[in-house]
């Protein structure tokens, strides 16, 4: 009775840890599966030309991704621009300032705000951002736009990194001592004053990690920017331009990747290269984020 | 409180209140955003919808404005969400159960998975996609139920693990203690003390993921495929609510498009009876823990 205890218990162990390792691994399963199925097209062409072609014609066998990539990159900027000064703002009022019931009524609405679907936002980005781009913010600026635009994307995509920096800022400014605010007030500072030139200070570190978290959390972000960036494969020049982003193409061609040659090896290289990019961008916050906490504690 | 033209008036106070305001001014937005969202989608789903939506499955001609419904979406996307959902349990409890009952605390595995799930976590769904769309060529599967549940699972089980861990961390040393003085094992510890203590936070990080899941587009795309019938089996594709939106209004016809917000309102639903159930849940098994 006592053995068969301890060995289900030993068995269990054993058996736990490998799902641990594995779980683990995971990320590493992610990139070596997609690696497999883009190296046909690594193998006939060089990456320098898949990365900065900006000729896209899957039927002639060219598969430049530099205006999808040059899309992402707009798309993300402009939304990480209106992000940073609300959320920063909002996560200093609630952790600084805001009282406890206000506190305690926000959270689960920004949590909400971070559980709506990405299609949600998307068909109220299509309701709502793209005919006031279209009606009045286009021609305020004396052009045309049909609505689907950098920034009709980047206005969508910035509310729904939103609650990605309020929360790690939140976090962060909660692990800084109170005495050191405490030490601040008391030489007379007021309290904004104690957070531009003490609190921030300490916490800057952990700021840029959230913004660079947002900053992958954008440019990963597919059905949203998909239904209201327009899809246009050039590269765009203005915020009211179309923009084309690497998601969306994966998403877009799927039913015909199988049809033509080497598309889904050039898609599939697509992801790969989003996974890279985020996985960059993760893991440069984490390490920001682990670096904050250790010091403080 | 703004006291104009008072002595004490001067740059600093100036500037903290302009800061404040502006503070202020960012929350109201934010919480608008939310409120103009769930608002827009509530005043144009409501008015279409009707109870052929919820209880038919899309009847011929239904994407061009003839009778039908989206039941095929409704049932496709609760038992692609519910089959991950599974999934998932089965690989978060023991792995977070490991994590913390049978690791030493500092341990390397244990920096290296939690790393690693919230690394996961940041991966865009559309990876996920392409990442299950790759499995599937493996395994010689096509677009269906069972390719969309393992590319979901993929999704939402780091979600589940880190939720899940954040409350199970918070155990004290000592309950662990008391259970292995009266003779128990690990096993026994981590499935009859642990889980039980953490219950209320394992119900909501299982129904944060089960609403991460049914509302993921771009991971079902590639693997759980779209279909007008209401799956039978696991080989066969199924249709998934946020799909039903996306292609009802991406066609030109404004019926079809009346549809598509429809089916967003059932969605959005959704996902706020999941967030309010798992509030009510947090509360109500909280009695079971041991203070």
């Amino acid at each position: 009775m006592q053995t068969k205890r301890l060995l289900k218990d030993k068995l269990a162990s054993k058996f736990m840890l490998i799902l641990t390792v594995f779980s683990g691994l995971v990320v590493f399963f992610i990139a070596f599966g997609l690696y497999q199925r883009s190296r046909p097209i690594l193998a006939i062409k060089p990456l320098t030309e898949l990365l900065f072609s900006t000729s896209w014609h899957p039927l002639r066998g060219e598969f430049g991704l530099f205006p999808f990539i040059m899309g992402t990159l707009w798309v993300t900027g402009v939304a990480v621009a209106i992000a940073i000064p609300f959320s920063l703002l909002t996560a200093i009022y609630l952790s600084e300032y805001a009282h406890k019931i206000i506190r305690e009524w926000t959270a689960p609405l920004i949590d909400l705000l971070a559980g709506i679907p990405s299609v949600i936002y998307g068909i109220w980005g299509v309701l709502v951002i793209v005919p006031l781009i279209k009606d009045h913010i286009a021609p305020l600026w004396g052009t045309f736009s049909t609505g689907y635009s950098v920034l009709a994307a980047g206005i969508v995509l910035a509310i729904m990194v939103f609650p990605v920096i309020i929360h790690v800022t939140i976090e962060v400014f909660r692990s800084i001592p109170h005495e050191l605010r405490d030490a601040s007030l008391a030489l007379g500072a007021t309290r904004w004053q104690t957070i531009k030139h003490v609190v921030a200070r300490k916490a800057l570190p952990g700021i840029i990690a959230a913004i660079v978290l947002a900053l992958s959390r954008a440019f990963g972000e597919t059905m949203a920017v998909l239904m209201v960036a327009g899809n246009v494969a050039k590269l765009p020049s203005s915020v009211l331009d179309p923009a084309y982003p690497l998601p969306a193409l994966i998403v877009n061609n799927y039913g015909e990747m199988l049809s033509v040659p080497l598309y889904d090896s050039a898609l599939l290289l697509a992801s790969l290269v989003l996974l890279l990019v985020v996985l960059f961008f993760n893991i440069l916050s984490r390490i920001i984020l682990i670096r904050v906490e250790r010091r403080i504690q | 409180m703004v006291r104009l033209g008072l002595p004490h008036m001067n740059k600093r106070r100036i500037e903290e209140n302009i800061f404040k305001g502006l503070m202020i001014f960012s929350t109201f937005i934010i919480l608008s955003c939310l409120l103009l969202i769930l608002g827009t989608i509530i005043i144009k789903g409501l008015p279409a919808m009707n109870l052929a939506m919820i209880t038919q499955t899309p009847k011929g001609g239904y994407y061009l404005g003839k009778e039908g419904g989206i039941l095929n979406a409704i049932i496709g996307s609760l038992y692609l969400a519910g089959g991950a959902t599974f999934l998932a349990i089965l690989i978060s409890l023991p792995v977070v159960l490991y994590l913390n009952v049978y690791t030493k605390k500092g341990s390397r595995l244990v920096f290296f998975t939690r790393f690693s799930f919230d690394v996961l976590w940041g991966v865009p769904s559309i990876v996920y996609g392409a990442f299950g769309f790759t499995i599937m060529l493996f395994l010689g599967l096509r677009a269906s139920l069972l390719g969309g549940i393992i590319a979901v699972s993929f999704l939402i089980f780091p979600i589940m693990s880190r939720a899940m861990d954040e409350v199970i961390r918070m155990i004290p040393e000592e309950l662990l203690d008391a259970s292995y003085a009266l003779g128990a094992t690990r096993l026994e510890t981590a499935f009859k003390i642990v889980t039980r203590q953490a219950l209320p936070g394992i119900l909501t990080a299982v129904l944060i993921a089960f609403g991460r899941g049914i509302g993921d587009a771009a991971s079902v795309i590639f693997t759980a495929g779209f279909t007008d019938h209401i799956p039978y089996s696991l080989f066969r594709p199924a249709a998934t609510l946020p799909l039903a939106i996306f292609f009802q209004l991406g066609t030109p016809i404004p019926e079809v498009q009346e549809r598509a917000y429809a089916s967003a309102f059932i969605l959005t639903a959704i996902i706020l009876i999941v967030s309010v159930v798992s509030r009510i849940l947090t509360k109500r098994f909280t009695k079971h823990v041991v203070k």
